[in-house]
């Protein structure tokens, strides 16, 4: 291992420092989650946030993004955590379950944690989790991004989240949304993990409401999919903000299961949804989605590892941006194919809308393949909106800002429709209106 | 109702010029055909009346109803009553065919000032017209034009404009791919719509189309003018003899 020259710091990294040293008493945890932490916090420290010189944050520098950095946010009040999710409307009339994380800490007293245990699924306190013997367990990083930046911050500072476990067999009835709530500014580290026990099946639903002013947000999902189970996770963060929206999912896939899941960011100024999916038992399915949208100086990084560790499994990749003003987009996906995982079918593509001339799409998408016996295809395509079709929708009356609507729509319509969570989904167009409507 | 003069327009890319003095007067109730070899610039006139940008007018005014409709935005156009039968429909993938009915004929009535339509009314007025053309309302479940036959295809068109009962129908080549019978139900689809407030006009390589649409004149365009204008006959000539003796003219 080479020793690095201790780098200078960014004010960033000097505000995340000393929140550190600020935090680290009230931080939960064990002894050991405490050690865990503070070797987190010395990664950061002695590499830097993640900045363009690491292949993974080519194009998304956080360290040059991240000018300074507010404290975490502080323990949520219940009437500010009340109006926020009074204010917030995310899956409008859908009947579902609801969990509340407030500042970064489950309320369990606005969560649905009675019914969903009827349910079949037992909630608990990600922090009374962290305080278990196998506390540290649930930190753990994935084998394909063993060292990854967003995933230190997340380990250094996590303030809390909610442990799901949905028992073996359970089918549960109505989707479970883990609303996450800003109820004052300041920083937003979680962790969620979520366990679906054979056979189960579980609808997730991911929602971010609320202002955090400076503060970032970090939300690491962790997903164990268990043989023969079904998990549909639908992760939406819809709205304007100028700190980073930092999102990483993990997904640990059984046999015969099924993995499903749709990314929907549209707004802040940087974001990044990374995922790590590993099929660890044979003929599985991973289905997973993204869209993202940008304007202004925007960021929307949508970056994905496959890894096709066992024989057999399907996997399906489709990623849709839409890029505005002089945003740019990024799309890194990685299917890996080890040696003897056999039969493995990966599709991935990857396409970007360019609504004006100055945005930029950087689409990366990579096959590794070890094995011969697979099927696996990628394709990245990025363009604007074709003038022929959108003549014919104006030929037809249809004024051109909503004739471009249309056409967006559609764009998005081939990744959402597929990802087949209609009720789930049916209220997307309207936020994709709501942003078209305030093109500038 | 349309009166073309003196149309000049090139492409606007490399400038080639397509049209080169066009005149035209077209009056409510009637049907003028025009016909003319390919390339000659059918469909290039077809296009700039309906308001594509491909084209630059260098010369020459188009009236529509006494407005000059080269100011006007393509779905200001469509409002006002102008409706282009393509030659190649294209498919807009991820749009539903009904959404887009729907989006148009209330984006027109709002353009002019009217109310939305009900739904109900909405859905009565598409499988009546559906019915007459013979398109299948499984069609139509579709996303706009996609997978639909070429013929298909020209069958949407004519239930577009039935429903959007526009002022002036263009119809270009809407017989082109069209079987027999098809053809017969499509232009019973024209017929209904003639009317002495409406006016069309229609395209076409084939005099047999215009047995079925009887037109009341009959223009051959060549190399971006008309040459020769004259009544139903004048198809029944040109069926005979070819273009020979009008291209060279032009
Ligand atoms: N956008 C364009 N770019 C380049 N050339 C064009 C364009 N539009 C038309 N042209 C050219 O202009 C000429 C006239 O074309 P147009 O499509 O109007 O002919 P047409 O009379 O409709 O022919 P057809 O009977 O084959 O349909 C042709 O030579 C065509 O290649
Ligand atoms: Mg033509």
């Amino acid at each position: 291992m080479n020793v690095t020259a201790p780098i200078a710091h960014t004010q960033g990294e000097s505000d995340l420092i000393a929140r550190f040293d600020a935090a680290r008493d009230n931080l939960a945890g064990t002894v050991s989650i405490g050690a865990l932490r503070s070797a987190a916090l010395e990664q950061i420290k002695a590499k830097g946030l993640p900045h363009r010189r690491v292949e993974e944050y080519k194009y998304s520098d956080l360290r040059a993004f991240l000018k300074s950095a507010a404290p975490l946010a502080a323990t949520a009040e219940r009437a500010a955590t009340e109006a926020a999710l009074a204010a917030a409307d995310t899956f409008g009339d859908l009947e579902r379950y609801k969990l509340v994380i407030a500042n970064g800490s489950l309320v369990a007293d606005l969560s649905d944690i009675s019914a969903l245990e009827a349910d079949g699924v037992s909630v608990t306190d990600f922090v009374e989790a962290l305080g278990s013997g196998n506390g540290s367990a649930l930190l753990a990083n994935p084998m394909t991004a063993p060292n990854d930046g967003l995933l230190a911050l997340n380990t250094a500072f996590v303030q809390g989240g909610v442990v799901l476990s949905v028992k073996a067999g359970s089918q549960v009835s109505k989707p479970v949304e883990i609303v996450h709530v800003a109820a004052s500014e300041g920083a937003q580290t979680t962790r969620c993990r979520v366990e679906v026990g054979e056979g189960a099946n579980l609808r997730l639903l991911e929602t971010f409401v609320g202002e955090t002013g400076s503060g970032e947000i970090n939300a690491v999902f962790d997903y164990q999919v268990a043989d023969n189970a079904t998990l549909a996770t639908t992760r939406l963060m819809i709205g304007e903000a100028s700190a980073p929206r930092l999102f990483t999912s993990i997904a640990h896939i059984g046999a015969e299961a099924l993995f499903k899941s749709l990314g929907f960011i549209a707004g802040p100024e940087f974001t990044r949804n990374q995922q790590f999916v590993h099929f660890q038992g044979e003929n599985s399915e991973a289905k997973v989605y993204g869209v993202g949208m940008a304007r202004g100086k925007g960021l929307a990084d949508q970056t994905l590892i496959v890894d096709h560790a066992v024989t057999h499994c399907n996997s399906r990749e489709f990623f849709k941006t839409v890029l505005d003003d002089q945003a740019r987009g990024v799309y890194q996906g990685r299917i890996n194919v080890a040696q003897h995982a056999q039969k493995t079918d990966g599709e991935m593509m990857t396409q970007a809308l360019l609504l004006s001339e100055e945005a930029e799409m950087a689409n990366k998408p990579e096959l590794e393949i070890f094995a011969d016996d697979v099927l696996c295809a990628h394709g990245a395509t990025s363009g604007q909106i074709d003038e022929d079709l959108l003549f014919y929708l104006r030929a037809r009356g249809i004024p051109e800002a909503e004739a471009r609507t249309l056409l967006v729509l559609a764009f998005l319509s081939e990744a959402i429709e597929e990802y087949d969570e209609e009720d789930v989904t049916e209220g997307l167009e309207t936020r994709v209106r709501d942003w078209l409507a305030q093109r500038s | 109702m349309l009166e073309i003069k003196n149309l000049h327009a090139r492409i606007a890319e490399d400038e080639t010029e397509i049209l080169r003095g066009i005149d035209l007067t077209i009056k409510a109730g009637e049907v003028h055909a025009i016909m003319g070899p390919n390339g000659s610039g059918k469909s290039t006139l077809s296009y700039i009346l309906a308001g594509k940008e491909d084209y630059e007018v260098t010369e020459g005014e188009i009236l529509f109803n006494g407005e000059n409709m080269l100011d006007m935005e393509p779905d200001e156009r469509a409002a006002a009553g102008m409706f282009l039968a393509f030659q190649y429909p294209i498919e807009i993938p991820g749009v539903a065919t009904m959404e887009f009915l729907k989006t148009a004929m209330n984006a027109q009535r709002k353009a002019r000032g009217e109310d939305a339509l009900t739904i109900p009314d909405f859905m009565k007025r598409v499988k009546e017209q559906a019915a007459h053309l013979n398109v299948s309302m499984d069609m139509l479940k579709r996303p706009l034009n996609v997978g639909f036959s070429g013929g298909e295809k020209k069958r949407a068109e004519i239930l577009q404009m039935s429903l959007l009962e526009p002022k002036l129908c263009v119809l270009d080549e809407t017989d082109s791919g069209l079987d027999i019978d098809a053809l017969r139900v499509v232009s019973d689809g024209v017929n209904k719509l003639r009317g002495p407030d409406r006016a069309m006009v229609v395209i076409t390589h084939y005099q047999r189309l215009l047995d079925h649409i009887v037109p009341d004149v009959v223009h051959v365009l060549s190399k971006g003018k008309i040459v020769k204008t004259g009544d139903k006959d004048l198809a029944l000539e040109l069926e005979k003899n070819g273009y020979a003796d009008f291209v060279n003219a032009a």
